[in-house]
């Protein structure tokens, strides 16, 4: 009998999985129209992805994680504006610099209690927001980075008009980095993350260094963020200092929560059901919209805290009553 | 030099009495209760929306509009603590940040919905504006009014914690919960009452600070962040703290905006970092 | 008959009071050695000083003849010094046997691998299922922590320190909150501990201590009353006195 995963049967959850992907690889005929929005739910769901390893896994209440996210938008931004605008490299110097970012700055965070870690880390996004506001040159300051020019993807591929690459493009790089993530979830590292999560003094006690374990997540983390950054960049072939501020880090924090912590495809499952619902509903009152975006985080927390992802598991599993300890 | 030195200092002391107003109340929550209260700010909002009715549409004079915003603010946060924090004091403090961001982002959904999104334009009432020279040194009336209202609210609290009982059984509660308890302070009691307080002072910080800190919808969310910051490094085991936090930050805001302007807010954000870093449990802790 | 464990003058103040002062203690290899003595004597702070938890105002400790005083918990458990707590310190969403998994991995230097899979560590795996099978845990290693019966989870408590294959076991009140149903599945697990390893055990329940201890060590307001083998400890007069002072 093998150790159970994160999911209680796996063989159910793989086939969800493929269908899943299956499912938004047939975006091209399912939703064509819609493209550059899915393309942009694709860019959400692994930025929430880098988030639920901070947050899900690590334990970490971050309220600054767009730093790591801009600072890779940044990064391919300006390669791009440079003249060198081949997409895979755009991707390698992002998540480089964010990951460089995210381990200088892992040191700051992964000490200290709750609140101490929540005004650190915001602190460290505001910081970085006002940089990039004093640094027009390099930024474009207010005003946003433009001028940026993609070469084709492969050589081949071109960014067009109705945003084809640039969903195959987003999904493609989504999916790899997904897989890469299942793996790490289900390794021994990710199950030393969980304990980490649960209880940090037992795993001190158990030999844990917990601390250079949270600074390899946390680094890991702002890598896939910087890399969700400079997938936002290249597609959009623009980058405002939004993606640095303090709504991009609380809009990521409320798309992971209305998905679900530390089940992997959370973050996908909020950044859809957020982006979609703030689509049809943006029409309505922009008012409207924040007050019951507040009103809904408070019922999740009141009554659902596992998220839309959560509850559909134990819905399921009600649905189907296997004897417990299966695997 | 020196006298624009010392208009700076008189000018950040002031402002940092504003926000040592406001973040009391947070950091007695954080110290009573251990629970994180993002939506702190928005009973300062509460206060300086319901400053600007009271003396444009309802014709308050000036004095019966501050309690009143005061006793509004309080019952405010009586209101919000039995329906919604009362159920959170034992969750995570994930769970609390984002009830509190959503409770947040309705009151800055209606603040926008009554207000509009622009900031309110209140002038300080005519009998407070103005300049007066004080050896040689131009000091602006109004920020020596917060300063005065400030010190004598500072001095009533302390009071009231060191001299009354109530301020005996916030103390105790305070220090150690479940002893106090069992001495028979009902501690339920004393946080829901210290809560109010804190967010009446909220309220009136918010009031007093509408031409100071501008007021705008957005108010919660743009100040939080100086709020957390005066509690984090000030630490939730006195007053002395925050007090001292504030005035600082007040000092150095003022200061940075006034000397090195390009680098602004910048200065804050780093010193907060260094400090939360070197001093986990703040600047005056007991630890 | 070589000294595994040894404190120097170790103390211990918060403020003006003294948890514990200026303790010598020296354990010798494979002896079961417990620590008693009234509430709020010192006994939790000393296991907290000797795991690092707690950093000392005074003395030394020494394991196995290594100066480890400034090491932190992790480093300690290295080099072989593991505790269990008093109250339970689990972790409730992981089953029986991911959380044996955790200190074995740490151990093997598996810990840090990303890409291996958890059920491709066949090696840890067997080594976990190993030790469950000594406590009797293996029925249930599917289960979650948080599904066990208390005495159940309190076997975890000891299966997590036995995982971390330690010199020194610390075991801070392993009877504590064991309903009289389950205490004879931790009796057994307390004699069934390996011969060469030495145990150390803070304990009240006077059965538990005069069935398993070798030598007593009393401790009182933070000092060392008296140390002895359980029949002079029976015998002491001030051991009397301190135990018939606190009525039950």
């Amino acid at each position: 009998m093998s150790p159970p995963f994160p999911f209680r049967s796996p063989v159910r959850s793989r086939v969800a999985e493929i269908v899943l992907w299956l499912v938004l690889a047939a975006g091209f005929w399912l939703w064509p129209a819609y493209l550059a929005l899915w393309s942009q739910i694709l860019i959400a769901g692994l930025f929430a992805l880098s988030y639920d390893l901070v947050l899900g896994y690590a334990g970490i209440v971050s309220l600054g994680h767009a730093a790591y996210f801009g600072v890779g938008a940044y990064a391919a931004g300006v390669l791009s504006r440079h003249g060198w605008g081949e997409p895979f490299s755009g991707l390698l110097l992002a998540a480089f610099c964010a990951g460089v970012t995210g381990f200088l700055t892992s040191f700051l965070v992964v000490r200290g209690r709750d609140l101490t870690r929540l005004m650190v880390t915001t602190g460290i996004g505001l910081l970085l927001y006002e940089l990039a506001n004093r640094l027009p040159d390099i930024t474009g300051g207010n005003d946003g980075l433009i001028g940026m020019e993609m070469s084709p993807v492969l050589g081949v591929f071109r960014f067009d008009m109705y945003g084809r690459t640039a969903y195959g493009y987003s999904l493609a790089v989504t999916f790899v980095l997904f897989l890469l993530m299942r793996r790490l979830v289900h390794s021994p590292f990710g199950l030393s993350l969980r304990g980490i999560r649960d209880n940090p003094g037992r795993m001190l006690a158990l030999g844990y260094p917990v601390h250079r374990r949270l600074i390899a997540a946390y680094t890991l983390a702002a890598v896939y963020a910087g890399v969700a950054g400079a997938l936002l960049a290249q597609t959009t072939q623009f980058v405002g200092t939004d993606v640095l501020s303090f709504n991009r880090s609380a809009e990521v924090m409320v798309m992971l929560i209305v998905g679900g912590t530390g089940m992997l495809y959370g973050g996908l499952v909020g950044a859809a059901v957020f982006m979609l619902a703030h689509h049809y509903l943006s029409d309505l009152n922009a008012v409207y919209w924040q007050f019951w975006l507040g009103a809904f985080l408070i019922a999740i927390v009141m009554f659902g805290r596992d998220g839309v992802l959560g509850a559909s598991l134990r819905l399921s599993r009600a649905f189907s009553r296997r004897p417990t300890g299966s695997s | 030099m020196l006298t624009s030195f010392l208009g700076v200092l008189f000018d950040g002391l002031a402002y940092g009495m504003l926000l040592f107003l406001i973040s009391v109340g947070l950091s007695v929550t954080l110290g009573l209760m251990n629970f994180i209260n993002l939506a702190h700010g928005a009973f300062g909002m509460l206060g300086g929306y319901v400053c600007v009715l009271a003396l444009q549409s309802w014709g308050l004079p000036y004095f019966v509009m501050l309690p009143a915003v005061f006793v509004i603010s309080a019952l405010a946060g009586l209101v919000c603590e039995r329906v919604l924090y009362r159920h959170l004091y034992r969750r995570s403090h994930l769970d609390q940040v984002l009830a509190t961001i959503g409770l947040t982002f309705m009151s800055i959904a209606a603040a926008t919905y009554f207000f509009g999104p622009l900031q309110q334009p209140l002038q300080v009432p005519k009998f407070l504006s103005g300049q007066v020279s004080v050896l040689g040194v131009d000091l602006n009336i109004y920020r020596g009014f917060l300063l005065a209202v400030g010190v004598a609210l500072t001095i009533v609290l302390t009071l009231a914690l060191e001299k009354t009982r109530f301020g005996a059984s916030v103390r105790a509660s305070v220090d150690k919960p479940r002893v106090a308890e069992g001495l028979g302070i009902r501690v339920g009691l004393v946080f829901q009452i210290t809560f109010a307080v804190g967010c009446g002072l909220a309220g009136l910080g918010g009031a007093l600070g509408v031409q100071v800190l501008g007021l705008d919808p957005v108010f919660p969310l743009k100040f939080i962040v100086y709020f957390l910051l005066v509690v984090a490094v000030g630490g939730t085991s006195s007053l002395k703290g925050p007090l001292y936090a504030a005035l600082l930050l007040g000092v150095i805001d003022v200061a940075g905006k006034y000397y090195v302007p390009q680098i602004g807010a910048f200065i804050i954000y780093a010193m907060m970092i260094v400090l939360l870093v070197i001093r986990p449990h703040g600047l005056v802790s007991r630890q | 008959m070589s000294v595994v464990l040894r404190t120097a003058g170790l103390g211990k103040h918060f403020g003006g009071i003294r948890a514990v002062n200026a303790v010598s203690l020296d354990f010798i290899q494979g002896e079961r050695h417990a620590i008693i003595g009234p509430n709020g004597a010192g006994k939790t702070t000393l296991i907290n000083l000797l795991t690092g938890v707690l950093r000392p105002s005074e003395g030394e400790v020494f394991l196995g003849g290594e100066r480890i005083t400034r090491l932190r918990p992790d480093q300690r458990v290295r080099r072989g010094l593991a505790r269990t707590y008093q109250i339970n310190s689990l972790f409730p969403e992981l089953t029986v046997l991911q959380s044996v998994l955790l200190p074995i991995c740490e151990r093997h230097g598996v810990s840090t691998k990303a890409w291996r899979r958890l059920d491709g560590c066949i090696l840890e795996i067997e080594a976990a299922r190993e030790i469950l099978k000594t406590l009797n845990l293996d029925p249930v290693e599917g289960k979650l922590v948080r599904e066990l019966a208390y005495g159940q989870q309190r076997l975890v408590e000891i299966a997590l320190a036995l995982a971390c294959k330690p010199r020194v076991l610390l075991l801070d009140e392993p009877a504590a909150g064991v309903p009289r149903g389950e205490s004879e599945a931790l009796f057994r697990a307390i004699a069934g501990l390996p011969d060469g390893v030495t145990v150390l055990f803070i304990e009240h329940d006077m059965d538990l201590v005069f069935r398993f201890a070798q030598r007593i060590t009393v401790l009182v307001a933070g000092s060392i009353l008296v140390e002895g083998t359980p029949q002079e400890i029976a015998r002491d007069p001030n051991v009397k006195q301190v135990y018939l002072g606190n009525t039950q």
